[in-house]
């Protein structure tokens, strides 16, 4: 099987689709000349032409309503924030246009747009350039979204987002473009909705999404020379959930650490706590316990990252702690609290 | 770095008359018809809103219908329109009929977006009438992508994107224009600047009262005109659509005109100046088409007291309609969060997070 790098499944899922249907194009900044800021785009412009694969102007806001309003007139686009940052220049576009424009039209007109860029910390990025904003766009209905680990999801997963009816925010990684992996060469699709079982166990469960599948997978091999065994989901779509396969996990292994980048206050991990207690509480034999980033904006200096951002050892602790409940009195919380 | 480019003229003035052939006798009256209809219709909405029959807000279009009703008279089927959220009267003068928009005023199943937009959110597609928006100046960028799939798609359509003097102070806005210049997108940006952002006077707004100076800083062809005379705005606003048709750009406009009602129903409009109402009455778009049919087409009083007395049936009639139509039905409430996998998809369940 080929092996590529998530940069170039990224790009061959838009290839694809782009070849299928000339209605799909796709635009931001830095997408067509300069092939991309991480270089997902690279090539595309030979290939498409600068009428589908477009570079604008620094305007967030504008272009994504562009987008939106071409989508409502039959297009499909992918429009790139050249990072999630600056999506929160757009948010308005995405909250109350993109998000609601099928429900307040009554269904007459549809918004079929990919929005996707890089979320999340990289490094030493700082304040401004290191937010996961998944909990705060999963929290509209209208949206979807979704989160990629692998070359393999983000090529899947990416085709069916650009085929969806819906926008679709489409989360992945500057730490991750260049992460290999392997991607069949026929033509594949994975639907939305979908979590993926990544590592198998029977003492607990690690929830989780995107970069943090990695550092959940290091943190289980951790665990199993303590014989501890850790078993791994990859939500991989955000919304819609897959609580089939989430309430699946808690019924097999009782325990659950949800692993989830950027704030614990009112966060993604607090929803599924939210659904797992609902759905699951005589199922549980320790609370569910959140591994996140801890309360504060991102610092520069490297030692100070490091203390703020998800290592696999601070996911161990926190299923250390857990396994130790039911009889002893561990506590798992170890985001520092949210004031 | 080399030396900069030079700077590029600034844009040629539109036509100086549109390529429209002149309105007639039953062409006129056709406009002043749907003028008076659409007066008529707002003003039994105002009743129905003191009525509790109306909720929410619910913000009206009196005294501006020359733009609206122009503007239609100006435009092709095939051309999109989006507006803000004071556009019960571009709805109508689109297409929308007085029944589909009094029953979404109503929030009855009946109405074009099913009870489910309301007065800040009228849709129908079926007369390319791409909604009401309610964030001042968050849909102007959408026009311009309207604009961009148009001209991909070849359809000779234009794009033509209603707002106010208020939404001109928007970022959004400003995006829009920068974007549709950079694209040449056939977009027209059609500004109705009735004097106020809700109770805020243009002069206690801007530094500048004509928006549509904000075209020049992008290279934009613009025009500022009076927006009270409806054959007036059928012909600046044809200029511009041809202008904007032929693929020279897009164009942005700024048609003068005035609310003679407060900003929504819950608003007596107490910050205008003394007289200022009863001044501006004068050039109410109604009166003066009435004069013009009058003394140049020989239009009779008993021809006008015909349109009014139709005018009025259709307004009870769209009143009637509203109140006897259904309440939407709580079993669809979920029905359009998402839309449903197309043949395409392969996409899995769009349930969200229901």
């Amino acid at each position: 099987m080929p092996m590529l790098q998530m940069r170039e499944a990224i790009r061959r899922a838009m290839s694809e689709e782009m070849r299928r249907n000339p209605d799909i194009f796709l635009m931001g900044e830095e997408v067509a000349y300069y092939d991309g800021a991480y270089k997902v785009s690279q090539g595309m412009l030979e290939e498409f032409g600068p009428e589908r694969v477009v570079d604008t102007p620094i305007s967030e806001n504008g272009f994504a309503g562009l987008g939106i309003g071409a989508a409502m007139a039959g297009m499909r686009p992918i429009i790139e924030f050249m990072t999630f940052n600056f999506s929160l220049v757009a948010y308005d576009q995405v909250i109350n246009n993109a998000a609601r424009i099928y429900q307040m039209s009554a269904g007459q007109y549809k918004v079929p747009i990919v929005f996707r860029g890089p979320n999340g910390a990289a490094e030493n990025l700082a304040s401004q350039h290191s937010t996961s904003v998944e909990s705060i766009y999963a929290h509209f209905p209208g949206l979807k979204v979704v989160s990629v680990a692998t070359p393999y999801d983000a090529c899947g997963l990416l085709k069916s987002a650009i085929r969806d009816d819906n926008p679709v925010i489409f989360l992945e990684s500057e730490m991750m473009y260049g992460v290999k992996g392997e991607v069949p060469a026929e033509e594949y699709v994975i639907p939305l909705g979908k979590a993926d079982l990544k590592r198998d166990g029977t003492d607990l469960t690690f929830v989780t999404w995107g970069k943090q599948v990695h550092n959940c997978l290091a943190a289980a091999t951790t665990l199993e020379k303590e014989g501890i065994s850790a078993q791994v989901l990859d939500l991989r779509s955000i919304r819609p959930l897959d609580h089939e396969a989430l309430f699946a996990c808690v019924a097999k292994t009782h325990r659950v650490v949800i692993v989830q980048e950027g704030f614990a206050f009112a966060g993604m991990a607090a929803e599924l706590a939210a659904r797992i207690q609902e759905s699951c509480f005589d199922l549980l034999d320790a609370p569910v316990y959140r591994v996140t980033n801890r309360d504060v904006p991102m610092p520069y200096a490297p030692n100070l990252e490091k203390q703020v951002i998800i290592t696999p050892e601070r996911i161990a602790d926190a299923a250390r702690a857990t396994v130790s409940r039911g009889g002893s009195s561990g506590n798992g919380n170890t985001n520092g609290g949210s004031k | 770095m080399t030396a900069s480019a030079p700077t590029p003229p600034p844009p040629a003035p539109l036509a100086e008359r549109s390529s429209l052939p002149p309105v007639d006798r039953e062409s006129l009256l056709a406009l002043y018809r749907k003028m008076v209809l659409i007066r008529r219709v707002e003003e039994l909405a105002a009743k129905a809103y003191t009525q509790r029959k109306i909720f929410g807000f619910c913000h009206l279009y009196i005294g501006q219908e020359s733009v609206a009703v122009g503007a239609a008279a100006a435009c092709e089927p095939q051309d999109h329109w989006i507006a803000a959220y004071r556009e019960h009267g571009q709805a109508m003068a689109k297409g929308v009929s007085a029944r589909a928009v009094m029953a979404e005023l109503f929030g009855k199943a009946t109405g074009c977006t099913k009870g489910l937009g309301g007065s800040m959110h009228l849709f129908d597609s079926s007369v390319n009438f791409m909604g009401g928006y309610g964030i001042v100046g968050g849909h102007v960028p959408l026009a311009t992508g309207v604009a961009w799939a148009m001209k991909q798609k070849k359809t000779n359509g234009v794009a033509v994107c209603f707002f106010g003097d208020g939404s001109a102070h928007q970022g959004a806005f400003f995006e829009a224009l920068c974007l549709a210049q950079l694209y040449k997108l056939p977009v027209v940006f059609l500004c109705e600047n009735n004097y106020y952002a809700m109770g805020t006077s243009i002069d206690r707004q801007s530094a500048l009262i004509d928006m549509s100076l904000r075209g020049l800083g992008v290279g934009m062809a613009r025009e500022q005109f009076e927006g009270f005379d409806v054959e007036h705005v059928r012909d600046r606003v044809g200029a511009a659509v041809e202008y904007a048709r032929s693929g020279q750009g897009p164009v942005i406009l700024e048609a003068i005109t005035y609310r003679f009602r407060g900003h929504s129903m819950s608003d007596p409009a107490k910050y205008r100046k003394p007289g200022e109402l009863e001044e501006k009455k004068k050039s109410d778009p109604i009166a003066i088409t009435e004069h013009r049919l009058v003394n140049d087409f020989g239009v009779t009083q008993a021809e006008i007291d015909a349109i009014a007395a139709a005018c009025d049936a259709e307004a009870e009639d769209s009143v009637k309609f509203a109140e006897e139509s259904p309440w939407p039905d709580p079993a669809h409430l979920y029905d359009y969060t998402y839309a449903p996998p197309s043949a395409d998809t392969g996409a899995g369940p769009t349930n969200g997070g229901r």
